[in-house]
């Protein structure tokens, strides 16, 4: 086989891993806007704050130091111990799930039956002040995520697939740590199908999704299943924070990825969980061979931020609701 | 009673309001928020550190204290705009804008409004010609030095010869990013080298395909102009695919400790430009430590002392003081305005002797500035990370770049600014 054919595949399998990186951001977005109607903007700061918090807690660093010391005089800005990786992602679910009540006992219950755009501009105001918290909390400087993810090519891989080209073929290239992230994203969405499906909450939360009214009229608390909700974007961020956090440490920039999450969103609905899934991948995919085939060769390259929204806004133009997501039927 | 109370409190409002006389203001348009504040807070807190040095242990320079007026711009353009407008009112003397962005839109009004600006290592490399930009200076060297200065060292490296070399610039899809393309596309006519651009868009957090695409063509060395996290990412990723590591340069918006950290063992051996060699035990640190971080007036919380970029924001600081005292000489005031200041920014020398009894030796080269030159003399050194001992070494002395190269090319940029703008080049 030629080598410029093998580099095709290799593109098409690292697309697809960009593709679930990008998807595990979508998920967020998709699990408030199918409970809430709410377009979430702030879940790519919350990717961040639960990064920050992780790398924090870990390192024993003491929240809001910086404010102490200016108060106080102190000159304090760690306890002195670590803490190990598995106490710490509990003590950040933990933070995540304050916040989760916090923002709907302080933010959304206020804003019950308001139009979707002052909900939406509300998050636009949720995103600015936890970014704000989490400078004051944790510090802007860049933290190194030691959780023990691999890093580097899978020289396994490279190995066995060097022979499948000529010299100019060097093997496939994956990275360790999107196979990780991979796996971590095919159990967190079975972990989320199967709660939805399976348990008493994950029914709840389907049934508000379905109706508001309904749901409260057979008895199930709007406020409880929305905190769940926003727990469960947390635990979903968290997850998006960890995988690309290892990538480039934990740094304020992290708060941006949520740009990639939105041609996913357009192209795999706002309602469906498959639908980011698949949505990530299409785009991941696309983008990637469109930077290989055309953007690289023959447009000074950097498309792929552009790509992805002109692939989504394709997609947009033949199914408006995305690929899976719900029908809009409208009747006169 | 009510009224007098009342005026008394508009009378003392009015004093508050009224910008202090007899002080040398110096705003600092700093970013310590937001997704480039890890490379914004080091350098402000050496700025500032350094001026507050200066008033603790001289009283200022010349006489005169000096107030500092931090500005927070997100590294955005619009804030800094509003920085520079909210600030200049204030009887601003000099702006160190530390963006590449906000230099361009400063230039114009600075240029009005009779201000300096002191774009160190960035922002417009043909303000290197002083007689088209008055008001502009980018010593001690610029993007295009750097991008000389990178292929010089290589040209060392190679026995002199880059001839059939493949040389990769991964850079920033910005202004920024591409200002080096034009100076390596004529150095690569001159010495026979192949180049190859990859271009990163904003933020640069994800450049898979980039790396994909040099693990592919397999080029001998990487050049980076990267800022962010575009650089944590390169390093990542260039230590993924294999790359080696000693064989990737970054520019000096890439060479600082965080850029490599995050990447742990796997950063060890990447080089990156520097214009300022960093020493932890500089004798003016004790100064700094002494007077002001125990005195409880750092800028920060002192964690970045000896860092390359607070390291770059006190060398900043001093080539600014270095200047007010020349300016203050030469006018004979001590309470000098900005124009004066610009008088000595066009007079100012730095020499090593100088740079000795400022406790910073070697911190910069010797340079000298002049109206026809306001860029400096261009040198750089090239420092190697190692991950072990979490230190930046310098492999180094300073470096000249290829004058018979960029002359002509700021020659030619700046003649075509000032065609567009009407200006009659010039000495002030």
């Amino acid at each position: 086989m030629s080598a410029d054919f093998l580099y095709g595949i290799e593109v098409i399998i690292n697309g697809l891993m960009a593709g679930v990186l990008y998807a595990l951001v979508a998920l967020g977005f998709v699990l408030i806007y199918k409970a809430s109607g709410i377009f979430n903007y702030a879940q790519g700061v919350m990717a961040l704050f639960s990064a920050l918090t992780l790398a924090g807690i870990m390192s024993g660093q003491v929240p809001f130091a910086h404010l102490i010391n200016a108060i106080f005089g102190t000159e304090i800005h760690y306890f002195g111990w670590e803490v190990p990786v598995l106490a710490a992602i509990v003590l950040t679910l933990v933070v995540m799930v304050v916040f989760a009540w916090c923002v709907q006992r302080f933010v959304f219950r206020h804003l019950v039956g308001q139009e979707p755009i002052i909900l939406f501009m509300a998050t636009i105001g949720l995103a600015y002040f936890l970014e704000g918290v989490g400078d004051l909390m944790w510090g802007s400087d860049i933290k190194t995520l030691a959780v023990g993810l691999p890093q580097g090519g899978s020289m396994f891989v490279e190995n066995a697939t060097s022979g499948l080209g000529g010299d100019d073929f060097y093997g496939f290239f994956i990275d360790k740590l999107d196979m990780v992230a991979t796996v971590v994203a095919i159990i967190l969405v079975a972990g989320l199908i199967a709660f939805s499906q399976y348990t008493k909450q994950g029914r709840a939360m389907r049934a508000v999704a379905d109706d508001h009214q309904a749901a409260l009229s057979v008895g199930i608390s709007l406020n409880f299943i929305w905190v769940l909700v926003w727990s469960l974007a947390g635990l979903v961020a968290l997850v998006a924070g960890v995988m690309w956090g290892a990538k480039s440490g934990v740094q304020f920039s992290l708060s941006l990825i949520a740009l990639k999450a939105l041609p996913v969103l357009m192209l795999g609905g706002f309602t469906s969980i498959p639908g980011a899934i698949v949505g990530g991948l299409i785009i991941g995919v696309g983008e990637k061979l469109f930077e290989y085939l055309i953007g690289a060769p023959f447009l000074g390259g950097a498309t792929e931020n552009w790509f992805a929204y002109v692939l989504a806004l394709l997609f947009l133009v033949f199914r408006p609701q995305g690929l899976f997501g719900e029908r809009i039927i409208e009747r006169v | 009673m009510k009224m007098k109370r009342l005026a008394a409190m508009a009378l003392a409002g009015t004093l508050a309001a009224a910008p202090a006389m007899a002080e040398l203001v110096i705003p600092d348009l700093s970013y310590r928020t937001g997704p480039y504040a890890a490379g914004g807070t080091p350098f402000s807190d050496g700025y500032q550190d350094y001026f507050n040095m200066l008033n603790a242990r001289d009283g200022g320079i010349g006489g005169e204290s000096i107030r500092i007026i931090e500005c927070e711009t997100g590294y955005n353009t619009e804030k800094g705009v509003e920085c520079y407008e909210s600030t200049k009112g204030e009887g601003a003397l000099i702006y160190q804008p530390l963006s590449t962005g906000i230099t361009y839109q400063l230039i114009p009004k600075a240029t009005a409004d009779g201000i300096p600006i002191h774009t160190m290592g960035y922002g417009r490399t043909s303000a290197a010609n002083g007689e088209v930009f008055n008001w502009v200076f980018n010593y001690p060297a610029n993007y295009w030095d750097a991008a000389s200065v990178m292929i010089n060292y290589l040209l060392e490296e190679n026995g002199g010869d880059l001839s059939g070399k493949k040389i990769a610039l991964v850079y920033h899809n910005s202004a920024y990013g591409k200002e080096p393309i034009r100076t390596l596309e004529n150095l690569s006519e001159m010495h026979g080298f192949e180049l190859s651009q990859l271009a990163v868009d904003h933020p640069g957090q994800e450049q898979k395909s980039q790396w994909l695409q040099i693990r592919r063509e397999r080029p001998d060395y990487v050049l980076m102009w990267g800022w962010g996290v575009m650089n944590q990412v390169a390093v990542q990723e260039a230590a993924n695919i294999g790359f080696p590591m000693e064989n990737f340069i970054g520019n000096w918006w890439a060479g600082a400790e965080h850029d490599v950290t995050p990447a742990g063992a796997a950063a060890d051996g990447y080089k990156s430009l520097n214009m300022n060699r960093i020493d932890a035990n500089l004798p003016v640190f004790d100064d700094i430590r002494s007077l002001v971080h125990e005195a409880g007036n750092a800028a920060g919380d002192g964690s970045h002392v000896g860092s390359v970029l607070y390291t770059r924001g006190m060398y900043a600081a001093m080539l600014a003081a270095e200047a007010i005292a020349k300016a203050q000489e030469i006018h004979g005031v001590s309470n000098i305005t900005a124009a004066q200041l610009r008088d000595g920014m066009e007079a100012l020398e730095i020499t090593e002797a100088r740079m000795e009894e400022l406790g910073m030796p070697q911190v910069g080269p010797a340079f000298s500035v002049s109206c026809e030159n306001h860029g400096g003399s261009g040198l750089g050194i090239v420092q190697q990370w190692n991950a072990a001992d979490g230190q930046w070494v310098a492999l180094t002395d300073y470096i000249a770049p290829d004058d018979s190269v960029i002359d002509p090319l700021v020659a030619e940029d700046s003649a075509a600014f000032a065609a567009e703008n009407g200006i009659e080049p010039g000495c002030l």
